[in-house]
């Protein structure tokens, strides 16, 4: 039997347009939603990025927990975070197994900075090791997620953001009256609009 | 053949796929992700897994040359096997991958080896029915018709 599952990511985008109201009309709260997502292998990252997209905003990936401190403006001398070159993320979504620095590495950091400890992490990795997520969850990880990453899993990430208002942002020492500058590109690959004209139902076809 | 036909005929090959352990519903959760921002977005990903794919069985193969033989390296190679294959629904590579970590945990050089051969035949099949596959799709595009979604 012939469906349409393109109906799952359809519904996503349509429940977050709905959320954040009519095109045009949205709130500030889900347009300015910043997900950093991390991971060493680049397929994984592809993949991470499209299925974040779903539902936030703006996501950025890094291929590395020393990159992604770097994005954050973090300074290791200083034990603190740049104004200027500072990305203000929403959450953090780091793969646990990468070279040099791990997720868990990261996580500790971002947990022992001040300017970033507000931010939610959420690890994600591929082994089922129930010490690991233990370890990870007792050490301030929102949530412990097994790859792949699914459409589910993502809808709930939404759960664990914090409005933009409760972000300790790290270009909190700039100077600024008024609302954040929003000077962020359009993001090309925002996933709003109609389903792929490719994948429509198509009646009368049957399945072996 | 007509548009009817060639979809027909990909249905059926998609369940094969399935049906045969070739992909699992990670696939079926990119060609969800595809749309009208990122038309092309399956056969990207899967691209950049073939090319990816290829590099790490030349570092294997170079890595499994060597003597002694640096398991820790192998294991990461493998790692990022897994990791990948595992993103884009390729499940018996994925599970191929499994298989060649407990070898590398063993320190078996031979098992190693031999899952090598195996991971490389499992690749090459994955990689002749994807190309299949989006061939079949691009047909079905040129005839006119449109890519229905399957169970």
């Amino acid at each position: 039997m012939v469906t349409s599952r393109m109906s799952s990511a359809m519904r996503m985008k349509k429940e977050k347009n709905a959320a954040c109201g009519e095109n045009g009309n949205e709130p500030v709260q889900c347009d300015e939603m910043h997900v950093l997502a991390v991971d060493d292998c680049l397929i994984e990252r592809k993949v991470i990025e499209k299925l974040l997209k779903t539902n936030f905003f703006k996501v950025t990936t890094v291929d590395s927990a020393e990159r992604a401190l770097e994005v954050l403006g973090f300074h290791e001398e200083q034990s603190t975070c740049a104004a200027s070159n500072a990305f203000k993320v929403n959450m953090i979504i780091t793969d646990y197994c990468m070279p040099g620095m791990t997720g868990y590495d990261l996580l500790k950091k971002v947990q022992e900075t001040k300017c970033l400890k507000e931010i939610p992490v959420v690890i994600i990795s591929s082994e089922n090791v129930p010490q690991r997520i233990t370890s990870c969850l007792a050490g301030g990880a929102k949530d412990f997620i097994i790859k792949p990453l699914k459409l589910a899993d993502v809808t709930k990430l939404k759960g664990h953001i914090k409005p933009p208002k409760d972000v300790v942002s790290t270009s909190a020492n700039a100077s600024s009256s008024g609302p954040v500058s929003s000077k962020r590109k359009i993001s090309s690959g925002r996933a709003r609009g109609k389903m792929s004209e490719r994948r429509p139902r198509v009646g009368g076809l049957t399945s072996v | 053949m007509d548009v009817i036909q060639l979809q027909r005929r990909f249905i059926d090959y998609t369940s094969s796929l399935y049906r045969e352990g070739f992909l699992d519903e990670q696939f079926t959760q990119l060609q969800q992700l595809q749309d009208e921002s990122n038309p092309e977005f399956v056969v990207e990903v899967v691209s950049l897994f073939f090319e990816d794919a290829e590099k790490l069985l030349a570092d294997l193969s170079k890595t499994l040359a060597q003597q002694p033989v640096d398991f820790k390296k192998v294991d990461a190679h493998v790692h990022q096997f897994k990791g990948s294959s595992s993103s884009i629904g390729a499940q018996r590579v994925k599970n191929e991958c499994v298989s060649f970590r407990a070898f590398c945990e063993q320190r078996n050089r031979e098992g190693c080896l031999q899952c090598l051969e195996q991971l490389k035949q499992e690749y090459y099949l994955a990689k002749n029915k994807l190309e299949s596959l989006f061939q079949l799709e691009h047909q079905i595009l040129e005839a006119g018709g449109t890519i229905p979604m399957t169970e």
